[in-house]
């Protein structure tokens, strides 16, 4: 194992913040893997230390393939993650809508910049990232539209699910947008927890990016291969929102099946304790994602599921 | 007449909302006015434009018989990012302008971004106040993006605003509420001047007259208006920026819209605890200062400053 200083930002008040890349094997650049870009991406962090230890492991029993390299960056922001804030710790800029940087720019592009140098030649890229929302989603492979993605590939992950959406004019500064844009395979993994860790959902999209690797000729891996990934695209999916605001009481979890009709939360009045609302499935489906707040607004998504016939 | 535009429910006792003040002719409407929209609070530690909203609605109403089309004050688009000292949304820590045009079956934001869109539509102009950020002052002026320079150039100079930035055009700042006007055809004007979570009188009332100019060129008001000054007109080779090479207090020796001269001093970046120069700022070129870093403490990378050749 090799810790590589990416980038490095001096501070006058606290400790300079240090971007460190961890590589192993040797060789060509084959595979980058980034975890946290935000304060808050916890599970992120956790996800590509674990994989840190076991890469040390597969390396000294020889098992990095010859001519191949990996790379792993457990966080790019450690200065936010250090104050639980999400965003950059001074402006609130967010890294990962800063790529491909600019070394001479503000302080998040210079950041994003330093980091994009180092990884802009990998063969294929992984992110762990999150969403916007607080909620939780099945483990996924997500790739984002931009005519270089490559749908096949990301099933190799052996997720349940390769997801593609549309790139809106605001992701085309992402680090996987980036990633496709300067040639590398770039894939994001979502797992079901941001700000907190969950050790099962971890371990699955470890196995992935390991899975992957192996398939991929860089490692020397071997383990269950997972499943044969299901393709869904975002506009495929049913949205089902709240009508009225409120505490938010769910009844159906993340992978659950869920039939039309059935009663997949309530609506709680918050001061009469009655059900102001209940949250109806419009079909049968399975529960990609659901938000995971108490709280919640009128017009907030809950659920987004996706159809299933499910005759048996 | 105060509209509500779009609302939303919060979670206990109380409603989101989105409001709007229309002000219409003393006589009433024919149905063949114009409409002029102005709006702002889209970043919520951004308050320069509140003072416009106010002075301009009493200007009007001191006036009414003068008001011969539409105008509607849009003074809170992001109501809890003004109410919490929040530049994003409060609960999603999304920047409002970047999700325009919205989606009507989208989230919250996204939900409410589209409401906002197709109440501005159709305005004759609109005029979109930013106040910068906490961080930068800026001299009252509007930014175009180069795509609509034709027809945004003429309408920006009625503004009486000391200076018009023609930028390029970003594909990130497709999603901003200017330009998903633009591309639909509603002629949107951004305005940035002053600096976030103070208001600077003297800007607001100098835009105030400007808008007043631009009412009486599209038909809207037949009142008294000023002049218009004659505004610097640049596009972005003519710009430089200046960002710290190092973190520290940034402590200038020029002043804001200040003429200075090749390596000239800008300022110093100060180290407060080894009470050393951790670095001093000079000018790169002979220009005008129209951006001047606000907020002392720096990274390596803050903007300090953006001149004009």
């Amino acid at each position: 194992m090799k810790e590589k200083l990416l980038f490095e930002l001096n501070s006058v008040y606290r400790d300079n913040m240090r971007i460190k890349g961890y590589s192993f094997g040797e060789g060509e650049e084959s595979a980058c893997i980034v975890g946290a870009t935000r304060g808050n991406e916890v599970q992120q962090l956790y996800i590509c230390s674990r994989l840190i230890n076991i890469f040390k492991q597969l390396e000294h029993q020889g098992k990095m393939k010859y001519g191949k390299s990996v790379m792993v960056i457990p966080t790019v922001n450690s200065h936010s993650m250090n104050i639980g804030k999400r965003f950059w710790s001074t402006d609130n800029t967010d890294i990962n809508r800063m790529f491909p940087g600019y070394s001479l720019g503000e302080t998040t592009q210079r950041i994003a910049a330093g980091v994009f140098e180092n990884i802009s030649s990998y063969k294929f890229g992984i992110q762990f990232t999150s969403f916007y929302m607080q909620g939780d989603y099945i483990p996924h492979v997500r790739v984002m539209q931009t005519g270089f993605e490559d749908i096949e590939l990301a099933k190799d992950f052996g997720l349940p699910y390769v997801y593609r959406r549309n790139a809106r004019p605001y992701d085309t500064t992402t680090l996987n947008y980036n990633w496709q844009l300067w040639e590398t395979k770039a894939f994001s993994v979502y797992t079901s927890a941001t700000d907190k860790i969950d050790v099962v959902s971890a371990r699955e999209a470890i196995n992935a990016v390991l899975s992957f690797l192996n398939k991929q000729g860089i490692i020397q891996y071997r383990c269950h291969e997972g499943f044969i990934s299901q393709f869904i695209e975002g506009h495929s999916l049913m949205n089902v929102k709240s009508a009225t605001a409120g505490i938010f009481i769910r009844h159906a979890d993340v992978d659950s099946r869920v039939k039309k009709g059935d009663v997949i939360a309530e609506i709680m009045d918050p001061y009469t304790g009655e059900t102001a609302d209940r949250v109806i499935a419009p079909q049968n489906g399975i529960v990609f994602f659901h938000v995971n707040q108490p709280l919640i607004y009128s017009q907030t998504p809950l659920f987004r599921i996706i159809p299933t016939d499910d005759l048996v | 007449m105060i509209e509500t535009v779009a609302s939303v429910g919060l979670p206990i006792d109380e409603k989101l909302m989105i409001q709007k003040n229309r002000l219409v002719p003393a006589n009433g409407l024919s149905g063949n006015e114009k409409r002029i929209s102005v709006v702002t609070g889209t970043h919520g530690d951004e308050l320069e434009g509140q003072y416009v909203c106010y002075e301009l609605q009493r200007r009007i109403k001191e006036n009414i018989e003068c008001l011969t089309g539409i105008v509607d004050v849009y003074p809170a688009i992001n109501p809890l990012g003004i109410d919490s000292i929040t530049r994003g949304i409060p609960g999603f820590d999304l920047d409002m302008n970047r999700i325009f045009p919205g989606l009507e079956n989208g989230s919250m934001p996204e939900y409410i971004a589209s409401k906002i869109i197709d109440d501005l539509s159709g305005s004759a102009a609109v005029v979109d106040i930013h106040a910068s950020n906490i961080f930068l002052e800026e001299i009252p002026q509007v930014r175009i993006n180069e795509l609509s320079r034709d027809t945004l150039v003429p309408l920006a100079k009625l503004l009486n605003v000391d200076y018009i930035w023609v930028h390029s055009s970003a594909t990130v700042l497709e999603s901003t509420l200017a330009y998903s006007l633009n591309v639909i055809g509603t002629p949107t004007l951004v305005v940035e001047m002053g600096v976030g979570m103070r208001i600077t009188k003297k800007y607001g009332d100098q835009l105030t007259d400007g808008i007043l100019a631009l009412m009486k060129e599209l038909g809207i008001w037949n009142g008294e208006v000023i002049t218009p000054k004659e505004p610097i007109i640049s596009e972005d080779g003519e710009v430089s920026f200046i960002n710290a090479g190092k973190s520290g207090v940034f402590v200038p020796c020029v002043g804001h819209w200040k003429n200075v001269k090749k390596d000239g001093h800008i300022g110093d970046i100060l180290n407060p605890l080894t009470g050393e120069i951790n670095e001093r700022i000079f000018a790169p070129t002979d220009g005008i200062v129209f951006t001047l870093r606000e907020y002392p403490i720096v990274n390596e990378g803050s903007l300090i400053a953006r001149i004009l050749a």
